[in-house]
């Protein structure tokens, strides 16, 4: 164990030295507070607990996403250090001024032989908490007169914290990224697996970081997919068609289902354990499935309408309706037909909010059947908001004229329109809409593909 | 009775939701990792509570006791999660160990009597989160991040009810988050093939006497189809025709059970066989038979009686065939007559097994069965024949879809005809003349108005409601709602005897899109003084203008409470329309 503790440490030897320095004289006043801070999975929480346990100093450890009131956070700190019948003694929605009273009368009673430490995990949550409470802690120290060291660790630098009145600065300690061809090839050939060598575990390790390297370098997560695609990397040795030293074929073999593997299981679109059985079943199919699955969106006839219908007045100016929706709208001049303001695409401006009335109306000309204006399909468009396909702007108690904006991409109204493409008529509507902002703004490449492929419809 | 067919529908309904949860539970058994991870799918409201609440008794009953069901309304915050999740447990003293840490500010009274429990720890906690995309993300990526610092104490187990897709996880968790979860997705059966599997249970199903009308059937499929994918709201319109049904038709009673049936026809009062003569589809049957008899039929109580019994037999074997098969009989049999061989025999043969179950049909069995014969003798030799190959499903559902495969196979269809083809259209042949001669439509059936359904128009005024006609129609024709025949008037005009809210209605219809309050007022009055033009006196005359004043701003009042208009700061004395002009 210790072994593997300092393996995974000698990255961080310089950084360490230098925390172990400021422990290492518990019986001396330290300095108040430290400010820790690195990337996910860099090991933090991990090398400060592991500190904190080996050389049995006494330590309150708090997660910052538990404390959504800091007398939380005051009631952990107490138990933790006096016991829980101090903890009780806090007021019921307890002040910082009642921290620090309480611990004051505690520690007088039990007056620390060695420093204290409050580690508080996840800090960048008590930006959200009273304002001065961070202040208050990082000089805990000189407040309630005792040997007691605040320890923030967070993800984000200290100059994101540092509130506007100024407070005191905390010392500050990087954990840097593992770098790709040293420390994580290391970490990750530690848990090698028994029957085979080391040397084809940091192959094996090698290729899969060519892989994933460039998606994702969180190591948790890369050892979770280590230890799943192992066994299929194993799969020709123990059929016996390839030797440990054959390293070019393992990695054709294993190259393709690393690939599959980053589209599904990264995404934790199936767990591992369905992972497993499709690797058993080998069959595209069941992969297939999945990937398609996402795609589609069983909505009834009329809402499949109404999110297109929302789509098209979100999307195009008001006084084009005219234009798109009118069987004779008349002769508008090309040259004055879109204002300056206008001519930058509306897909580049993102979604514009419209009135109910407005959707009704295009709805109405989109819907081929003459369709009532029933409590349901009133009911449906408040079961799409609901399903955030279409959100509501402005209060939810704003009973008359409410407004709303559609949320869905192109790409997905156009799988819906063509489902419902019966008639072309709409698909000419929509093509219409997006010719005209296409011509626009030349440069969007994406509407050009997607008017093309409207009209290889 | 009714209440008993009721119950019968809903366990029904019941049983098939049962049986597409279980599903997920057997995959439960499998996994047990730190953090297991539903998602369940499909679109539509309503359905969801049901399914889930059987879903809960059916964890709680095998799995594990600890089974909370949360709703996004409920959880603001993730405090009130954790509370929920906890008072739940909290009844069935379990020993948390992690989250009572955090609680203990809200819950100190709690903590006691938890503590001292001796459950076993393996049991997971099950939360199931009804409606994920409703859910504060904020909200769930806290609950999430501080549940997955206690499951080594206490294995959590979430089940997510998804209605859109399932990338919806993506995009509302990071992936910080959702690395922590170990997702296992599960589809629900999709919402048609869930309606078909009802239809098969409660509609195509001989048990049940009462019928619904195809009309009928075409409304509530449609209200499912085009409005809610609910299959929950279809039972219950299905439950709405059938009291309808009980209510408006007195001669009902006959519609149950055959020996019930035959009872209470031998117990007809004389109201109700005259009722049965009135029928239109019993002066049709009466039409067709020999002049005597209909003088009998007419007058003699007994004879009715008698025929009754008669019918009621042959109507059930009548009900026996497929409702649908009437309706889609055109698309079955051109289905019936591009079929490859092996497909015709083995329908063929099922075909023989249903008629083999009823006694009436006995020479059309033997004649179906020396068909069989006849195909199987000539696959013996024509084994080489070019089949049209093809692996047809025939879903009865999918109309579209099988129209549009129909469409196909007869493009691809050869033009020689080979001793099968022959056979096959004899057959087919056949099989027309016995449908022809055995399942006319319901319609013509007499006395169908005993066992069918069939007002669909009430139906759909009934469950398709308009609020917004229905308010439009009381403004502009109050006589509609009041039947007061004072109130009658000519198209266009504006009577003063109708209430005050609906001159002031028909008068804003003159308006654009704001409306001057004076002008209207003016016009107000004006329709107001026309009645007492005569009879007016000049002194009453300013008494009378504040009341009628005052009777106006209440219904201006009432209109903006209806939705109508409201108050605007574009220009004084002015309010908006908030409808279109002219609808």
């Amino acid at each position: 164990m210790s072994h593997q503790k300092s393996f995974q440490y000698a990255d961080l030897l310089s950084v360490l030295e230098r925390v172990v320095d400021i422990m290492s004289a518990p019986d001396q006043y330290s300095y108040p507070s430290v400010f820790i801070y690195g990337h996910r999975a860099t090991g933090k929480s991990h090398v400060v607990l592991s500190i904190m346990k080996d050389l049995e100093l006494p330590h309150a450890s708090v997660d910052c996403v538990e404390c959504v009131s800091s007398g939380l956070l005051f009631h952990q700190v107490l138990s933790a250090f006096f016991g829980p019948d101090a903890a009780a003694l806090l007021p019921r929605c307890p002040s910082l001024s009642d921290f620090v009273r309480l611990y004051k009368q505690m520690s007088s009673n039990s007056p620390a032989t060695q420093t204290r430490y409050i580690i508080l995990d996840r800090a960048e949550r008590m930006r959200d908490m009273d304002f001065s409470l961070l202040p208050a802690l990082l000089r805990l120290q000189e407040l309630v007169n005792d040997n007691v060291t605040v320890i923030l660790l967070s993800e984000i630098v200290w100059e994101k914290f540092r509130p506007n009145t100024g407070c005191f600065e905390p010392l500050l300690f990087h954990f840097p990224d593992y770098s790709k061809g040293k420390s994580l090839v290391q970490i990750l050939s530690w848990d090698h697996h028994p029957s085979y060598t080391p040397e084809l575990y940091a192959s094996y390790i090698n290729i899969l970081l060519g892989v994933f390297f460039s998606v994702c370098r969180d190591l948790r997560e890369l050892r979770h997919l280590a230890v799943l695609n192992f066994s299929k990397f194993c799969e020709p040795l123990e059929k016996g068609e390839a030797k440990e030293s054959d390293i070019h074929k393992l990695w054709k073999n294993i190259e393709p289902h690393l690939q599959r593997a980053m589209q599904t299981v990264y995404l934790r679109e199936v767990s591992s354990v369905q992972w497993e059985q499709q690797q058993m079943d080998e069959k595209e199919a069941t992969t297939l499935r999945v990937l398609s699955a996402h795609a589609h969106i069983e909505l009834p006839y009329y809402s499949k309408f109404l999110l297109i219908a929302a789509y098209l007045a979100s999307f195009n100016p008001a006084r084009t309706d005219r234009r798109f929706f009118l069987k004779s709208h008349g002769k508008i001049r090309k040259t004055n037909f879109l204002k300056k303001h206008e001519k930058t695409s509306n897909h580049l401006l993102g979604p514009k909010p419209f009135p109910l009335d407005r959707l009704m109306a295009i709805f109405y000309s989109v819907v081929d059947s003459r369709v009532a204006p029933t409590a349901s399909v009133f009911s449906q468009i408040s079961s799409l908001v609901t399903l955030q396909l279409l959100s509501q702007v402005g209060h939810d108690d704003q009973l008359d004229s409410p407004k709303y904006k559609c949320s869905v991409s192109l790409d997905f109204i156009l799988a819906i329109s063509r489902c419902v493409c019966v008639c072309v008529r709409l698909l000419d509507l929509l093509a219409l809409s997006l010719v005209i902002q296409s011509q626009v703004v030349r440069q969007e490449r994406s509407l050009f593909t997607a008017v093309s492929n409207l009209h290889l419809l | 009775y009714n209440d008993i067919e009721l119950n019968c529908k809903k366990n029904c309904d019941g049983k098939n939701i049962g049986t597409y949860s279980t599903a997920s539970l057997l995959a439960l058994s499998i996994i047990d990792l730190c953090e297991t991870f539903y998602c369940h799918l499909g679109v539509n409201v309503p359905d969801h509570a049901m399914t889930f609440r059987s879903l809960c008794n059916l964890l709680q009953d095998s799995v594990t006791p600890f089974v909370v069901s949360v709703h996004a309304k409920e959880c603001a915050d993730p405090v009130l999660v954790i509370n929920l999740t906890l008072v739940c447990q909290a009844t069935l003293t379990i020993r948390i160990i992690g989250l009572l840490q955090k609680c203990t500010q809200v819950f100190p009274q709690r903590t006691e009597s938890l503590t001292n429990s001796d459950l076993p720890q393996s049991l997971p906690v099950v939360v199931i989160f009804k409606d994920f995309e409703a859910f504060n993300s904020q909200v769930l990526q806290d609950f999430i991040l501080i549940c997955s610092r206690y499951t080594q104490e206490l294995p959590f187990i979430f089940i997510f009810g998804i209605a859109t897709s399932p990338s919806a996880i993506q995009h509302r968790l990071p992936h910080s988050v959702s690395s922590l979860l170990c997702i296992e997705v599960f589809h629900s059966l999709s919402r048609t093939q869930h309606l078909a599997s009802v239809f098969d249970k409660l509609i195509l199903n001989s048990q049940f006497p009462f019928k619904l009308s195809s009309r009928v059937i075409q409304v509530l499929v449609g209200i499912f189809l085009y409005h809610d994918f609910s299959v929950q709201n279809f039972v219950k319109g299905l439950q709405f025709s059938m009291l309808e049904h009980f209510k408006s038709q007195p001669l009902s009673m006959l519609c149950c059970q055959k020996q019930e049936a035959l009872l209470s026809a031998k117990t007809l009062s004389k109201k109700n066989v005259e009722r049965i003569r009135h029928l239109p589809s019993f002066m049709r049957y009466v039409e067709t038979q020999e002049p005597q008899e209909q003088v009998q039929l007419l007058t003699n109580d007994e004879h009715v009686k008698v025929t009754l019994l008669f019918h009621n037999k042959l109507h059930v074997s009548c009900i026996e065939k497929n409702l649908w098969e009437t309706e889609e009989y055109d698309s079955a049999l051109q289905l019936l007559r591009i079929l490859a061989k092996d497909e015709l025999v083995a329908a063929l043969r099922k075909c023989a097994e249903i008629l083999k179950s009823t006694k009436i049909l006995q020479n059309v069995l033997q004649q179906l069965e020396d068909f069989i014969g006849r195909l199987e003798a000539l696959e013996e030799d024509s084994s080489g024949n070019g089949i049209i190959s093809g692996k047809m499903e025939y879903q009865r559902t999918d109309l579209f879809q099988l129209q549009k495969t129909l469409l196909e196979k007869e493009s691809r269809r050869t033009k020689r005809m080979n001793p099968y083809e022959v056979l096959r259209s004899q057959v087919i042949e056949f099989i027309d003349s016995l449908v022809r001669e055995y399942l006319t439509p319901a319609e013509l059936q007499p006395l169908n108005e005993v066992c069918y359904y069939s007002s669909s128009g009430v139906l759909r005024q009934r469950l398709n409601v308009t609020p917004r006609t229905s308010i439009q129609a009381a403004l502009s024709h109050p006589f509609y709602y009041l039947q007061n025949e004072s109130l009658k008037t000519d198209a266009g005009t504006i009577s003063s005897a109708a209430p005050d809210l609906c001159i002031v209605y028909k008068l804003h219809l003159e308006c654009g899109r704001l409306i001057n309050l004076y002008d209207w007022l003016e016009a107000f009055l004006t329709v107001m003084s026309a009645a007492e033009d005569q009879d007016t006196n000049s002194e009453e005359c300013g008494k009378y203008d504040s009341l009628k004043h005052a009777r106006f701003i209440q219904a201006v009042s009432e209109m903006e409470f209806l939705g109508f208009i409201k108050s605007t700061k574009q220009k004084t004395d002015h309010v908006a329309r908030l409808t279109w002009g002219g609808c």
